[in-house]
């Protein structure tokens, strides 16, 4: 891990090739270091991105994609290193310097302000003069013009909240362009979008690319890369371990060179042989704290031995069905039962009683819900749990044996570091998510019920966790499976059922059901017409 | 940007107290110098005063005993995320369980009195938590508004309870009838004449014993581990499936039972009756105690010998050097309170900047050693 150790003589210096002309490169990265105390985020990084390109940056969490897309965007300062934009060397100080640069972020949260129209939204911060007649005048006209040229149609006068979230993907956008961006970088833009949105994008990207401007697109989703990208950069640790042409590379060397070695990127599960209905939901509906209704009449059974998927864009009440079912949220209706026992979820307790009748819960968020970041490891690992007689018999807890029983399983989930004193707020997405899953697969359960596997987790963990769920499904478990990522749906269930505003629209089998298909549903095409409230 | 890594535990239980209470010392000192008095005079008689003899030990054990009652009921509360600020309203009703019973048992010894009236001071001190817990679990109503009302329905009560209910015809003083001599708690100096006058009592056992308690309810039980869960992140509890709103009447009442202690100390083990304010602000004194010793007992029972030694000491010091008044000492315990709880932060960063400093040259030091190691 030494400095000296990254002299990898298979990096390809693209420069090399052009030593004299530096005009093709938007942007240079030289020697790029950044340091937050011990961690090294940035090693030595040497990035060119070609003018009127769209160039991928990939790597898992924590490898130091973020950080060195900060620096360009003016966030931070590099500890040493040069930074060219379009020939010129610039100690780029801020997010204005680097706008003034022509360099534009879209950010994976966006930057929008709710309750202000599109229009104020571009103009905001771009003002220009204390009067904003003109400005408005101006920036109108700029959208249209904007909007037609790259396919960015938004209404200007529409509010932000009024508006879908791909189409507030678009203001973001535009506002870079509206500043005048030549370079664009978007930091994960698809997790939030419908796989129709995402096309929509690329689209507007490939314009964006025809029209000169320059793209970086960080991601985790090699399909991506593979689609649209004509060249890319792998980041591991800190360290910018190859750029390649994206014609010349493929998914599984991509994953390869990420996790630093072999990944298989397919699930691999034989057929599933479901057994006798072991979790029922009936006319299930939940209503928010604000009277929103968010599950509507929902009913679905999940058999022993079976992988049944929940498809759906966030934020479609699929949240809100796992945890009526697990017994975090009251539902207003509706029956769950379990093996034909009507479970009594109601009540703060609900999860308690639901566990007990053999439900276990890996839950979608897993910083604000499945843990206690500021927990040692082996306190998290009876999370829910420690009630139980295992872990004591009367009110007195049997610390060693919690901690063995941690021990136990840091191993067989190989959680690492493996260390069960440690916080756990300093563990890694990854392990953290296995921490979870160790904690509700490894005793007698029925039911197994997942949000969101493998949110935020890196391609080596993703791998891992997939295994396990299939796991359970070949012990005879039944599986309820929640997840925004379509890919996870298709290749780990057995049924899909797609939810769309609270209900169920369609059920699919992920062996004929193409992704379009999917998308279409999810979307709300399919859906019934009896939509009175 | 620099970096922000967390502290060493060890630093942060130790050292950055340190630091605060040098700083708090280090003002206070420039205040004494300031009315013209030698600070470092005024240091060694605020220690003797407070350890340097056997009357002096006493009263600063006799008040450490009142703070870490108040410390602990702060802490357990604060473990589950509540902010307890009703300790002295708590104490203070927990005393009318305390004397009724007491004088209900007069004539009776006190090894069967003092339990006794231990059960009756924990539960009117428990349900003056437990109601305030009642409100924030079913209603919403926050327990920092709850418990700062609630001190002064006590006052109030209490006022009543002494003058119409508790006061004998025969005085005139606001106060209830007197233990008879058999049912007090005894003193310390009955046994160990060392601390000649001071009213430390038997009741410092009981601190002793619920300092260990504490420590096991907090960290060795399954009740700590989901106190502390819902304290640490309620939507986790709730996931979990305990009941939140069912612990947070648990941690309240606790809370307000182990301040409710503060009433033995007083009415059975000093005044023998109950005076009017016989809580003398203990309560809140707690909350500094509780915030100095990280609401880990063992910080409490320190962070409450300091707080004694200061209210013993600092009355010393008043009698010795008459330029600094009873207003001076509270701007003293005040500048503790503020640079220990409300700016306990303050040099965080820069300590947290300096580990990291010392981590970072240890790593290179480390690494410059192994690759020497690897290559020869």
């Amino acid at each position: 891990m030494t400095h000296m150790g990254d002299t990898n003589p298979q990096r390809p210096n693209s420069a090399a090739a052009l030593p004299e002309d530096r005009s093709v490169w938007a942007i240079e990265l030289e020697k790029i270091n950044k340091r937050f105390g011990a961690v090294h985020a940035n090693k030595d990084i040497d990035l060119r991105v070609r003018r009127g390109t769209i160039h991928g940056i990939v790597g898992e969490n924590g490898a130091g994609k973020s950080t060195l897309m900060s620096i360009l965007y003016g966030f931070y300062t590099a500890d040493s290193g040069t930074i060219r934009v379009n020939g010129v060397a610039h100690a780029i100080t801020d997010s204005r310097h680097a706008l003034a640069l022509g360099i534009g972020m879209v950010h994976q949260h966006f930057m929008l302000v709710d309750n202000m129209t599109v229009l104020e939204n571009v103009v905001l911060g771009a003002e220009g003069s204390q009067l904003l007649n003109k400005t408005f005048a101006r920036a109108r006209s700029q959208l249209v013009e904007l909007g037609r040229e790259y396919g960015l149609d938004v209404d200007p006068d529409a509010l932000i909240e009024n508006i879908s979230v791909g189409q507030q993907q678009r203001v973001e956008i535009l506002k870079a362009l509206f500043r005048g961006a030549d370079t664009l970088i978007l930091d994960e833009p698809t997790g939030v979008l419908t796989p129709a949105e995402a096309d929509h994008l690329f689209r507007v990207l490939e314009t964006l690319r025809a029209e000169g401007k320059t793209v970086i697109l960080i991601t985790h989703k090699l399909r991506e890369i593979m689609a649209i990208t004509d060249s890319v950069s792998v980041m591991r640790n800190g360290e910018l371990i190859e750029t390649l042409q994206t014609s010349a590379t493929s998914p599984e060397h991509l994953a390869e060179l990420m996790v630093g070695r072999r990944v298989l990127l397919r699930v691999e599960k034989g057929p599933a042989s479901p057994g006798e209905i072991v979790l029922d939901v009936e006319n299930l509906s939940v209503v928010d704290r604000l009277g929103v209704q968010r599950v509507k009449d929902v009913s679905f059974s999940v058999r022993a031995g079976e992988i049944v998927g929940i498809a759906g864009v966030a934020g479609n009440g699929q949240s809100e069905l796992l945890e009526a079912v697990t017994g975090i949220a009251d539902p207003r209706s509706g029956v769950v039962r379990i093996k034909g026992n009507a479970l009594d979820i109601k009540g703060d307790d609900g999860a308690a009683r639901a566990r007990r009748a053999g439900m276990a819960h890996v839950p979608e968020d897993r910083h604000r819900m499945g843990l206690v970041m500021t927990f040692e490891e082996w306190e998290n690992s009876i999370l829910g749990y420690e009630t139980y007689s295992e872990y004591g018999k009367g009110q007195l807890l049997d610390i060693a044996a919690a901690r063995a029983e941690a021990q136990k399983r840091i191993e067989m989930f190989d959680i690492r570091p493996n260390n069960i004193r440690l916080k756990t707020a300093n563990f890694s997405g990854g392990n953290q998510q296995k921490i979870v899953l160790a904690r509700e697969m490894d005793r007698q359960l029925d039911v197994l019920v997942v949000g969101q596997p493998t949110r935020g987790v890196d391609i080596g963990a993703i791998e891992f966790i997939h295994s396990q769920i299939i796991k359970m499904r070949d012990a005879g478990k039944a599986v309820l499976l929640v997840s925004v990522e379509l890919d996870e749906i298709r290749s780990l269930s057995d049924r899909i059922l797609v939810m769309f505003d609270g209900r169920i629209v369609a059920e699919a089998d992920p062996e004929t059901a193409s992704e379009s298909e999917l998308g279409m549903m999810m979307a709300g095409a399919y859906e019934k017409t009896e939509t009175a409230r | 940007m620099s970096a922000r890594r967390p502290l060493p535990r060890w630093a942060d239980i130790i050292v950055l107290p340190a630091v605060n209470l040098a700083m708090a010392f280090l003002i206070s000192g420039l205040v004494v110098l300031m009315i013209g008095e030698n600070p470092l005079r005024a240091v060694q008689i605020i220690l003797y005063g407070a350890f340097g003899y056997g009357d002096g030990v006493g009263y600063t054990l006799y008040y450490a005993t009142n703070f870490v009652f108040a410390g602990l009921a702060f802490a357990i509360a604060a473990h589950a995320g509540l902010f307890n600020i009703g300790g002295n309203g708590q104490a203070y009703v927990a005393g009318l369980g305390a004397i009724v019973v007491a004088l209900a048992l007069d004539q009776t010894h006190w090894l069967i009195a003092m339990p006794a009236a231990m059960v009756a001071a924990a539960i009117c001190g428990g349900v003056w938590g437990l109601i305030p817990g009642y409100l924030q679990a079913k209603r919403g109503s926050h327990v920092v508004i709850t418990t700062i009302m609630f001190n002064f329905i006590a006052a109030a009560l209490m006022v009543y309870m002494v003058n119409r209910v508790l006061k004998p015809t025969t005085t005139m003083a606001p106060e209830s009838a007197t233990i008879a001599t058999m049912g007090r708690v005894p003193q310390l100096r009955q046994f160990i004449p060392y601390f000649g006058y001071s009213p430390v009592n038997l009741t410092i056992v009981v601190a002793i014993a619920l300092l260990v308690l504490t420590y096991i309810l907090i960290w060795h039980t399954k009740l700590g581990y989901q106190l502390r869960t819902l304290g640490q992140n309620p939507v986790a509890s709730q996931y979990a499936g305990m009941s939140n709103s069912r612990l947070i009447m648990i941690a309240m009442t606790l809370s307000g039972a182990c301040a409710g202690m503060i009433a033995i100390n007083e009415v059975l083990g000093v005044q023998n009756r109950l005076v009017l304010d016989f809580v003398a602000d203990a309560g809140f004194v707690g909350i500094a105690v509780a915030l100095i010793g990280r609401n880990h007992p063992i910080g409490i029972g320190l962070a409450a010998i300091l707080f004694g030694a200061l209210y013993q000491g600092g009355q010393e010091l008043q009698f010795v050097m008459p330029s600094v008044t009873r207003e001076m000492i509270e701007v003293i315990q005040a500048l503790i309170i503020l640079f220990t709880g409300a700016m306990e932060g303050l040099f965080r960063p820069a300590l947290e900047r300096g580990f990291a400093l010392l981590s970072v040259e240890q790593r290179a030091e480390a690494m410059a050693r192994s690759t020497v190691d690897s290559e020869s």
